[in-house]
């Protein structure tokens, strides 16, 4: 009888091109995406070493961090649109890599075109440029991000060189409370493991409370993984993942003949790891714990629940925690021992890969509907692609969210990394459902909290970091 | 790739953790990226006052360190984005060599793309070390040889550290991966076409038009 395996150690064997040394492989890349902020200038180097790119049928190329997510917007709208992402459609276009510009159909992010469009599969290897690549491995995917120096080595090889990690798996089981969402469950976890719990580690989700998630509740997920130090994060493919699937453009279809599509679906359903596989580092989480978060700090980990108060510096025994806290709560022009709830906000970000999907935008939209954004507050939803914008308009959540006061706008990474020139001024207090809180990171002294979609409508909606499950409440006192 | 053999000099001690790639090298920097000079915008948020000029505070801008090849710094070093700039960054200031606690994944990945040396020591050694490289304001030298996997610290001492036989090779041979790789493209195709059977839906993608 076979060892009982984990579902990583089998998506990994099945790439294994060549073993280079003890827990180094070259392995197989079956997807490679490519963007904008890195795109343009791999595919030069590429060139100028007199490379070719050797499999362009197996790649992406969209343009999203550069671009600006301006209603009417061009390449010329944002300060570095034409020279990365015309440079990217140049490059693309020129080595036979589909490329989905500004007006084609599939443009976006590209952690939310890959599954949308089915390029992404279960068991399939797929790597990109950018840390929030695991995202993908809601599909069952084996996914993650790499350097633009790897990436010049997968488009010139089709491979990638790795060092196998070890293994960890996260299990959440039980009913999520009411307004506890997917982002919640993940900051959770980070704030409970720490940012660096998931270095060296491919981690896979499980449990009751994972296997009842939506694929778009579970790409929020997987896609914070590399907060808490993660490369990979990964769901076993499930029926809930096949009939996501289906019928998406890129996917395998049953010909006269010849029926891919059952194939696929039979090898799919192999792709869970074994009762009895053991993992290197096990931990439980019980849903029932976890309260709808908000980020108070410049990291991740240093999450709360809404409800919660704001830690005290002197609350921690270690000096370096003690430490990063002051310098955290400085950066955030907050004081220890105030409650979060209550904290004045100057913008609301709704978008990113990590929230701004049609399940996110729904949820955003349920509590703007009826409502208006506080007079202060500037407040903005980038859908993730032009697929999930025009899905939301058929439904009509763009005249929810102009109507209560929101800015609806085009695909793109925008304000999450604000490398698009989209930035929050230095000072002012946004309320983001992407994925960092860094210094800086949504500009130059940039104060970053991060929630899920239905806690950022309700900041934008209050004026202040609310408890969305207190909305109700609030609307009727005013 | 360059190679990187031995290194002698100053070390800089940063202590705090989890300095992510954002604080190392900005997102704004990111779109006119440049190697031979990103390392003006290194550290930014740390290096600089809002008005441009040099914070006298930080480590790098204190006599004594500013030509430091080494730096000695708190645990999660190179956290968050996989933006690989954080390291030609590095690498433009003359740090050829990053030691820690623990890294993020990418950026150590990041370093051996480009001749930087990242090591992981236990935390209470990176405490003797910051006290040892904040002495006598940095004017002691340090010195790594990749071959015998050592570092040695002004006082003497020596510390043995990790390196894979594959990394430390690349480091003192100067390899190239993209290079070494191309010459397994025999068994790349050879997987390719085994795999094109097995998982056919890989390979025949269908159309977005």
């Amino acid at each position: 009888m076979s060892q009982p395996t984990t579902l990583f150690h089998k998506l990994w064997q099945s790439h294994v091109v060549r073993s280079l040394g003890e827990d180094l492989d070259l392995l197989h890349v079956d997807r490679h995406l490519i963007h904008d902020l890195s795109g343009a200038r791999a595919l030069t180097d590429l060139q100028e070493r007199g490379l070719a790119v050797r499999n362009p049928e197996l790649c992406i190329a969209t343009p999203d961090h550069s671009i600006s997510s301006q209603p009417g917007r061009t390449l010329a709208s944002s300060p570095f649109g034409e020279r990365l992402g015309g440079g990217l459609q140049k490059m693309a276009e020129a080595a036979g890599i589909p490329f989905f510009g500004l007006d084609h159909r599939n443009q976006g992010i590209v952690h939310v075109v890959g599954p949308e469009t089915g390029f992404t599969l279960p068991g399939s290897l797929l790597v990109c440029g950018d840390s929030h690549t695991s995202t993908h491995g809601a599909l069952g995917a084996l996914a993650w991000g790499i350097g633009s120096s790897e990436v010049v080595h997968v488009l010139a090889t089709q491979t990638v060189r790795q060092r196998r990690p070890r293994t960890m798996r996260i299990t959440v089981d039980g009913e999520l409370g009411e307004g506890v969402e997917a982002k919640d469950v993940i900051l959770h976890i980070i704030g409970h493991l720490g940012v660096a719990a998931g270095t060296g580690h491919a981690v896979e989700y499980a449990g009751s409370t994972i296997a009842a998630l939506g694929i778009e509740a579970r790409m929020t997920i997987c896609n914070l993984s590399i907060e808490f130090g993660a490369r990979m994060g990964m769901i076993a493919p499930d029926e809930t993942t096949f009939a996501y699937l289906q019928d998406r453009p890129l996917v395998p279809r049953n010909m006269p003949g010849d029926p891919t599509w059952d194939r696929a679906l039979a090898y799919w359903r192999g792709l869970r790891s074994d009762d009895d596989a053991v993992f290197d580092r096990e931990v439980s989480i019980d849903a029932a714990d976890i309260a709808p978060q908000v980020t108070w700090g410049t990291s991740p980990g240093q999450t709360l629940a809404v409800t919660g108060s704001i830690p005290r510096p002197d609350s921690f025994v270690e000096a370096e925690e003690r430490n990063n806290t002051e310098v955290a709560l400085e950066y955030m022009g907050l004081s220890g021992g105030q409650p979060i709830a209550g904290t004045k906000v100057d913008r609301v970000f709704i978008g990113s890969c990590t929230n701004s999907r049609l399940s996110d935008l729904r949820r955003a939209a349920a509590v703007a509907q009826g409502r208006t954004v506080a007079s202060h507050v500037t407040a903005w939803v980038v859908p993730g692609s032009v697929p999930v914008k025009e899905a939301a308009e058929n439904e009509g959540l763009d005249q929810i969210f102009l109507a209560a006061g929101f800015e609806w706008r085009e695909p793109g990474c925008a304000q999450c990394v604000a490398t698009n020139g989209e930035t929050v001024a230095p000072g002012e207090r946004c309320v983001s459902t992407s994925n960092r809180n860094f210094v800086g990171r949504q500009g130059p002294k940039a104060r970053t909290h991060l929630a899920g979609p239905a806690m950022a409508a309700a900041a934008a909606i209050a004026g202040e970091i609310t408890d969305v499950r207190q909305l109700a409440a609030v609307g009727e006192e005013s | 790739m360059e190679k990187l053999q031995q290194l002698q000099g100053v070390a800089a001690p940063l202590p705090r953790a989890n300095i992510d790639t954002d604080i190392i090298t900005p997102a704004k920097r990111l779109l006119d990226a440049n190697r031979e000079t990103m390392h003006q915008h290194t550290f930014e948020p740390l290096r600089f006052l809002a008005d441009g000029s040099e914070n006298p505070e930080f480590i790098l801008n204190k006599p004594g360190y500013r030509d430091a090849v080494i730096l000695i710094t708190g645990r999660n070093f190179g956290c968050g984005s996989s933006r690989e700039t954080a390291v030609w960054g590095l690498r433009g200031l003359g740090i050829r060599c990053v030691i820690a606690e623990s890294f993020g994944d990418i950026f150590f990945n990041n370093c051996f793309q480009n001749s930087v040396l990242p090591i992981r020591l236990p935390g209470e050694t990176i405490a003797e070390l910051l006290t040892e490289a904040g002495d006598d304001q940095g004017n002691m030298q340090f010195q790594v040889d990749v071959a015998a996997r050592t570092l040695t610290t002004p006082s003497g001492r020596s510390i043995t550290f990790d390196l894979t036989p594959d990394r430390q090779t690349a480091l003192l041979e100067g390899l190239d991966e993209v290079g070494q790789t191309m010459k397994e493209d025999a068994a790349t195709a050879a997987f390719q076409l085994e795999d094109r059977v097995a998982r056919p839906w890989i390979y025949n993608l269908g159309s977005v038009d």
